[in-house]
């Protein structure tokens, strides 16, 4: 008995459901084929409507709208949805996207839009997007609304803002909000809304203050007020340019610690100035290319296999100068200088010959380009965060290895005392070969870097070498704490001097500075003590 | 107080012959160099080292070190690897800095104030551990750059040596035993008549104080001994220290012997007491 | 007696200095007094590299100075030769009066071009010949001071001395690119017209310079042989070989660097300013890093350490540098990086010391 009451409840309900949902099609079809007018006011009208309904298929209907893809069929007097197909068109069922056939041109009628209600077309979408679980949507549907402000959409916004909990969203309305009563006729919004700019630091508000305090019909109240908040403005904008110019200065740092790191463990462990480091890391980046040419399809990937191919040919390439040459010339650091330097030539020629001696652009992938917006006004690329980051990275691999690895004990113990290392029974040559590997093969994954921020030409290293070594001294030899901070320190105060005394200058005054720098400390930063350090 | 920090007067003017145009060490680019006789040696002792410090990276090399030298004396300093001999040297020729402590040589001048040079021309003379000569230049060129005379650039390029100069570089030849080896290329010779000739350049300069670092090692046996009689003969004009690891070398020369250990002084005394003093005998042969 | 000193068992010397006086004499005659259609006639073309290789020897004796007998390897000497061009440059400039482009009696074409009223103070003076030859003189004689001065003083050697010289040429090219700086940015200073009044062009002013420059080597030569041959040459060797040493038996090194550093960067700006009329401009790419440490090459594929040797060199790679870069023009850096490493691995002595070796079996 209870059975069958339950049963009927049930199909009561189904049915009823059903029902609704019939009713809602009906509706939103008789609204659409209000939308066979030639009226636009009239089209405007039933958009409206439509929006209102909650029928789940009116955002698609109204961006059909604006998209131009509803049709009357002529032949039913029916609105569908219909796209070109050769010389005729396909066409769907509006409630459920189906395909319901074919016609020719000239049995369909394109309900038209003008300008204006696209605009409220737009602002309608964007209102129904609103309601749209992911935040980013409804932030680009409140961005879509400021295109249309009217008082409708300013109470959509205000309504919609209490329930807002997205931060970013609600800012948004808040900078909508502002701009549309920056123009209000009653002063008194204005006044208020004119303070409340402040905060804002987008362009169009800023316009717009700038606008109201040049007005000649605004009262001096509002015109002073507009003043403040204008200064403030500025106040945030010079505060971001501030932090952009320490990112810029760390980004360049990052960089010099990429060149610089390689070069400071060979320079320690041997006394060898490598003139070829900076063809080592062009080679790196040529890696990256020619990884990129096999694998057109595999951006991404391409440059995640670039890192260790490049460690691995710069790496390879350096040992081969290591046992070819540098071997020849220990206890002769200028002649190792002058060789290497050979070394750079001939690898430059090669390049170039192999290549040609146009620069080559590496295609970034798409998760390095564009950039990361912190706040309104304050954004970071991120191909310049990533390779902080990737520097940080191999610091701390590089820290790793030297600390914790066998290798790393070795490489200390040489770069500290050469004759006594070989005494207690390290093989010496074998770290030197090994050194020499590590340090060419991190110039290698620097030039993967590197090929990220500029193009790929046979001339890439050679700017390097001189900076690197500044970094080098700067932060003392050998010591990679000292090329981390001595490399972070000369990119910022590279990037703070640039804006004021134009970047050659400021490059100059950096290598004066080092100059003069190594006259009060001549082993840089954090220098070796010790009886080897004097040798 | 000690009795040696009470002899060391200062300042006293008391030279013991004092140069015609002193040119301070500070002086001009041209200048005429300091001169040695303007070491005031009227005291008892010519070297005073008081807690003197020095550490590398938290290795004490040398630690509270206090030596004074007799003028005219000959000492030995002993001591195992890493006593800190060699950095005791730096300090007293300039070369490194101690973090604390005093250096005097003479009553008068303070050398943790002069560099290398002066300290040189003041009439401290070094011979390295390993042998160190101009090894492209002749026998004779070398004492020639070693002659004490005018270091100023400008006299070196127009001065020439004269007949006392010549004749002082000859009898040093004779005593070293390298007359005939005169025009020969210093980095031709032996190990043996390398080390001589460093010690011949140390004579040209007829410094008021020697500082020999392993004098002997590598030579034959009849060259120590001909070292060591030129050493005996050099003390008494000039002082001389002698730094040596070879204890038959340290005991025929030797009047007074200084220990070093872990950077401090830990026995000084005859040859004899040295080497019967419990703790020395620890220090060498372990607990 | 001096001259038993000098050129005792200098063989290399004598051909020098002997080869110098026969150009000196014969290649006015070739040139001037041959007439052209006669296949013994020397092109002022040929009369101007030949110039121009000269000038480049002196520089290589003025590196030889420093690197060979004092060991220290500097990577700036191009710059020092280049500030000596610049001088030069500028006085030449001046002498161009009303003939430029712009016919600005008071300010050089650049200058106008770039919408300047007035002479910078830095141009005044360049008017008078003796005043730009002083400055030829100065100005790489007190930036080779300062800088020494200062790296020297604070024991800068060896491999850190060569790259902050590197890194002053670097920075030195940097700021002669700039066309604030004035000195004619990166087009640098050109369109000269006469020296001491005398056509740049004409035959006989190529000659005349062509002899003073074969002249200023001869002198360059036999003033640096002087002083190696003198005890400060010794000194300087000794310092080169045991730096230590010298310094423990009371020589101050410091002061003997920086003056053989000093005069050395001299000798170097005066074989800039005669190399500048003879090519007719002076531009910042003389002080590219690759310039400097090209003319070490030069050094050591002649010979260090021996002042012949480096002016040999010197003519010699930029013989072969003129063939190569006009017959095959990739191939010339591959030969410059093989020679440097083949001087420093296995001819360190360069052809001088070949020469030897072969002479003493």
């Amino acid at each position: 008995m209870a059975r069958a009451v339950v049963c009927t409840i049930y199909l009561a309900l189904a049915t009823t459901i059903s029902l609704a949902y019939a009713n809602d099609d009906d509706a939103l079809l008789s609204l659409l084929d209000a939308l066979n007018t030639r009226s636009f006011d009239d089209k405007a009208a039933s958009a409206r409507s439509i929006a209102k309904t909650e029928h789940p298929r009116r955002i698609a209907v109204l961006t059909a709208l604006l998209e131009g893809q509803l049709y009357v069929r002529k032949k039913t007097d029916t609105v569908v949805l219909a796209t070109r197909k050769d010389r005729g068109y396909l066409l769907f069922d509006i409630l459920n996207d189906l395909e319901i056939g074919e016609d020719s041109r000239r049995s369909v009628k394109k309900i038209t839009v003008n300008n204006k209600l696209r605009r409220l077309l737009r602002s309608l979408i964007a209102g129904l997007q609103l309601d749209n679980p992911d935040p980013m949507a409804r932030l680009a549907a409140v961005e879509a609304m400021s295109a249309s402000l009217d008082t409708d959409t300013i109470s959509v916004l205000i309504q919609h803002d209490e329930a807002e909990q997205d931060t970013d969203v609600k800012q948004a309305i808040a900078r909508i909000r502002t701009i549309y009563d920056l123009q209000a006729d009653d002063p008194e919004t204005r006044f208020a809304a004119v303070r409340a700019a402040g905060h804002d630091i987008s362009s169009e508000v800023r316009t717009r203050l700038l606008k109201i305090s040049e007005s000649p019909e605004e009262t001096p109240e509002i015109k002073a007020a507009a003043e403040r908040s204008l200064k403030r403005i500025q106040q945030t904008l010079d505060r971001y340019a501030v932090i952009e110019t320490l990112f810029f200065g760390l980004s360049l740092g990052s960089i010099l610690v990429l060149a610089a790191i390689g070069l400071s463990i060979t320079f320690g462990v041997m006394g060898v100035i490598n003139m070829a480091h900076g063809e080592l890391m062009m080679l790196g980046a040529y890696t990256t290319y020619v990884i990129q040419l096999m694998l057109p399809d595999a951006l991404g990937y391409s440059l995640l296999i670039a890192i260790p191919s490049a460690f691995v040919v710069s790496g390879l390439v350096g040992i081969a100068i290591e046992r070819g040459i540098i071997r020849f010339l220990y206890g002769r650091p200028l002649e190792t200088l002058l060789a290497t330097f050979g070394v750079s030539l001939v690898l430059q020629q090669a390049v170039r010959s192999i290549f040609s001696p146009l620069n080559r652009s590496v295609a970034s992938p798409e998760w390095m380009s564009g950039s990361l917006e912190i706040v309104q006004g304050l954004s970071i690329t991120y191909s310049r965060l990533y390779i902080f980051i990737f520097t940080l990275i191999v610091f701390a691999a590089l820290w790793l290895v030297m600390q914790r690895t066998r290798l790393g004990l070795e490489v200390r113990a040489v770069t500290q005392n050469r004759a006594m290392a070989k005494a207690m029974g390290i093989n010496t040559t074998r770290v030197d070969i090994l050194t020499f590997g590590l340090g060419a093969g991190i110039a290698g994954v620097a030039g993967v870097a590197l090929s990220q921020l500029t193009n790929v030409g046979p001339n890439l290293g050679q700017g390097y070498i001189v900076d690197s070594f500044m970094v080098v001294v700067f932060g003392g030899v050998g010591n990679l704490w000292g090329t981390l901070v001595a490399g972070l320190s000369l990119g910022l105060v590279n990037k703070i001097l640039e804006p004021m005394a134009g970047a050659v200058v400021a490059k100059i005054l950096v290598l004066v500075f080092i100059i003069l720098f190594i006259q009060k400390r001549p082993r840089g930063l954090f220098p070796q003590k010790g009886r080897a350090a004097e040798n | 107080m000690d009795d040696a920090t009470k002899n060391r007067a200062r300042p006293t003017e008391q030279y013991k012959q004092i140069g015609t145009a002193w040119i301070g060490p500070g002086g001009q680019f041209f200048a005429k160099p300091v001169s040695k006789q303007l070491v005031d040696v009227s005291g008892h002792y010519i070297l005073y080292l008081e807690d003197i410090t020095v550490s590398f990276d938290g290795f004490q090399a040398l630690n509270k070190l206090k030596l004074y030298i007799e003028t005219g004396e000959l000492r030995c300093i002993i001591g195992p690897n890493g006593a800190g001999k060699t950095t005791m040297m730096d300090v007293i020729t300039g070369k490194t800095r101690p973090d604390r402590g005093t250096a005097y040589f003479g009553q008068t001048l303070n050398l943790l104030e002069l560099s290398e040079h002066e300290i040189a021309s003041y009439g401290i003379g070094r011979k390295f551990q390993k042998p160190t000569v101009f090894e492209q230049h002749t026998v004779f060129e070398n004492l020639e750059l070693a002659m004490a005379a005018d270091k100023s650039v400008w006299h070196t390029l127009f001065g020439r040596l004269s007949g006392e100069q010549q004749d002082t570089i000859d009898s040093v030849l004779h005593t070293i035993g390298l007359t005939n080896l005169r025009t020969r290329e210093a980095g031709g010779l032996s190990h043996g008549q390398k080390q001589w000739l460093e010690i011949g350049m140390l004579l040209v300069q007829d410094p008021l104080v020697l500082l020999v670092d392993e004098p002997v090692a590598g030579m034959t046996h009849q060259e120590t001994e001909a070292t060591a009689e030129l050493l005996t003969s050099l003390a008494g004009d000039h002082s001389v220290i002698v730094v040596e690891h070879d204890m038959e070398f340290v005991r025929s020369i030797a009047r007074t012997v200084t220990v070093l250990h872990e950077g401090s002084v830990l026995a000084e005394g005859a040859f004899d007491a040295v080497q019967n003093n419990q703790q020395v005998i620890q220090v060498y042969l372990g607990e | 007696m001096l001259t038993r000193r000098l050129m005792n068992h200098e063989w290399g010397g004598w051909v020098l200095l002997c080869t110098l006086g026969v150009l000196a004499i014969a290649v006015p005659v070739l040139n001037l007094a041959v007439p052209q259609d006669n296949p013994f006639h020397v092109s002022t073309y040929t009369v101007t590299l030949m110039g121009k290789y000269l000038c480049f020897a002196m520089l290589a004796i003025s590196l030889d100075l420093v690197w060979g007998y004092c060991g220290i390897l500097s990577l700036g000497h191009g710059a020092f030769f280049a500030l000596g061009g610049y001088a030069m440059g500028m006085y030449l400039m001046r002498q161009i009066g009303t003939r430029g482009v712009y016919g600005n009696p008071e300010l050089p074409d650049f200058m106008v071009f770039l919408n300047w009223d007035q002479l910078p103070w830095f141009w005044y003076g360049f008017d008078h010949f003796w005043f730009a030859m002083l400055l030829v003189v100065l100005v790489p004689g007190l930036l080779a001071f300062v800088f020494g001065w200062l790296a020297f003083r604070s024991r800068v050697t060896g491999v850190y001395l060569s790259i902050m010289t590197q890194a002053m040429t670097y920075a030195l090219m940097l700021a002669f690119f700039r066309n604030e700086m004035g000195f004619g940015g990166n087009n640098g200073l050109t369109d000269f017209k006469d020296i001491l009044g005398a056509d740049l062009q004409s035959d006989v002013t190529r000659i005349v310079l062509f002899v003073t420059s074969a002249f200023a080597l001869a002198a360059t030569y036999l003033m640096c042989r002087v002083i190696v041959t003198s005890k400060l040459g010794r000194v300087i060797t000794a310092i080169r070989d045991a730096e230590d040493r010298t310094r423990f038996i009371g020589y101050r090194v410091e002061y003997y660097k920086v003056w053989i550093f000093t005069l050395s960067a001299v000798l170097a700006g005066i074989a800039g300013a005669l190399y500048v009329p003879q090519v007719g401009i002076i531009n910042p790419s003389e002080f590219q890093p690759l310039n400097s440490i090209e003319l070490v090459a030069w050094v050591a594929v002649g010979g260090r350490g021996t002042l012949y040797g480096a002016a040999l060199g010197a003519v010699l790679v930029n013989f072969g540098k003129t063939y190569l870069t006009g017959a095959l023009p990739e191939v010339w850096l591959f030969v410059l990086g093989a020679l440097f490493i083949l001087v420093t691995v296995a001819m360190r002595n360069g052809i001088v010391g070949l020469f030897r070796k072969l002479r003493h079996g």
